[in-house]
């Protein structure tokens, strides 16, 4: 196996741990805020390392670069998103989750 | 053996939301699930090598149909109609009917001689003349160029169909919040830029009208959901020009090549790459404007 295939899967691991992480919070966690905070985390981070993952192994330069520009827009998208979905939810009156 | 447990996995998946998204009791939450069932989908179109299929699915069946499917149910959430409820004859009534269907259509299939390598061999033949190197833009805009064109004569039907039922539903008309705001500037023109790479790329590359134009519709909802764009002030003629555009430049074109000599829909080889890409263009940009007007859900302007 050569290095950048090895240091690919390191990253990719990673990547999906962040992922598994994410899933359990998404169901776990008691409302709505929480649970947009744990899937961020898996969709920034975890696809992030994924990306990076993918870009060690890419053929080319620009295979690489359009896979960073991916992961960008992925992540813009999900900031938006999760940023529009806590707004909505705070317009309704669903409140945060408190201990007690 | 990892490919075959990952295949394994994926239709289990598929037919596992398949029987959620049907059983599933509120709408909404059907039509998130028929949207991940469709991206899924698409994930297996990727599995078996058609990535240009894989791409409309991801865009058009997943992206589009459930932003239409979402807005027909808002609508309808707001015109106060209840969702019906059928009892168990009709649903089991209709499973039976569904499964006889499949069970039929199955055992016509096997009966079926076993396929040989079907028309590939033919289209990769003529491919030199198509003026693309893409065979499955090959096939579409130009050996069965006229599948395409009554496709879209389909999709301005549905559309006349969607406008003779009523006005337009609500639409936001104020400005949107900073964060959609800054959002819809951010994406509509790396939106635009994508959708000219993908139809550039069809013409040697999985890509084209449809996929361009899904990610120009979907700009476009963007822009009329954050009341960057409002339809009703737009809802005269250059609409309608722009709607059925795209078929009056392919009907032109495909009789056109008919004025030397040739027959309906017959590119001279040596103009052909021009040909689709005119055709293409005037689709895309037809198809994402039918797509927008599909999502006010109604007749721009409120008269025809």
């Amino acid at each position: 196996m050569s290095l950048s295939a090895f240091l690919g899967l390191l990253l990719i691991c990673a990547g999906l741990l962040f992922f598994l992480a994410g899933s359990v919070g998404l169901l776990r966690f008691p409302d709505v805020y929480s649970r947009l905070h744990a899937l961020t985390k898996a969709d920034n981070l975890g696809l992030g390392l994924i990306t990076a993952g993918l870009m060690v192994q890419a053929e080319s330069g620009a295979h690489a670069l359009r896979l960073l520009l991916i992961w960008i827009l992925v992540l813009a998208s999900g900031a938006f998103s999760s940023n529009l979905l806590a707004r909505t939810a705070r317009r309704r009156g669903i409140p945060p989750w408190s201990r007690g | 053996m990892t490919a075959d447990i990952f295949d394994f996995l994926l239709v289990m998946a598929l037919v596992g939301f398949g029987g959620y998204l049907l059983l599933a009791r509120d709408l909404f939450r059907s039509i998130v699930l028929y949207i991940v069932f469709g991206l899924f989908v698409s994930l297996a179109w990727v599995r078996l090598g058609a990535p240009d299929v894989a791409l409309a699915e991801a865009a058009i069946g997943a992206g589009v149909t459930g932003a239409l499917l979402l807005r027909a149910s808002a609508l309808q959430r707001k015109m106060g109609n209840e969702e019906e409820t059928h009892g168990v004859f009709l649903g089991a009534a209709l499973a039976g009917g569904a499964l006889l269907f499949t069970v039929s259509l199955t055992s016509i299939l096997l009966s079926f001689p076993p396929l040989t390598d079907g028309l590939a061999g033919s289209v990769l033949a003529r491919l030199p003349e198509s003026g693309v190197t893409n065979p499955v833009t090959a096939v579409l805009l130009n050996f069965r160029g006229y599948d395409t064109l009554l496709e879209i004569g389909v999709l301005l039907l549905a559309l006349l169909g969607v406008w003779s039922l009523g006005p337009a539903g609500h639409l936001p008309t104020e400005a949107p919040g900073p964060v959609l705001g800054a959002y819809i500037r951010l994406i509509s023109p790396l939106l635009v830029l994508s959708a000219g790479y993908l139809l550039w790329l069809g013409a040697h590359a999985p890509g084209g009208a449809f996929q361009a134009a899904a990610l120009l519709a979907g700009g476009g909802v963007l822009a009329l959901l954050g009341a960057t764009v409002m339809l009703p002030i737009y809802g005269g003629f250059s609409l309608r020009l722009l709607i059925c555009g795209g078929l009056i430049l392919f009907v032109a074109v495909a009789a056109g090549v008919m004025v030397p000599g040739g027959t309906l829909l017959e590119y001279p080889p040596e103009g052909a790459k021009g040909l689709i890409l005119l055709i293409e263009g005037g689709l895309t940009l037809s198809i994402a404007a039918i797509l927008i007007v599909l999502f006010a859900g109604g007749r721009p302007g409120g008269d025809l």
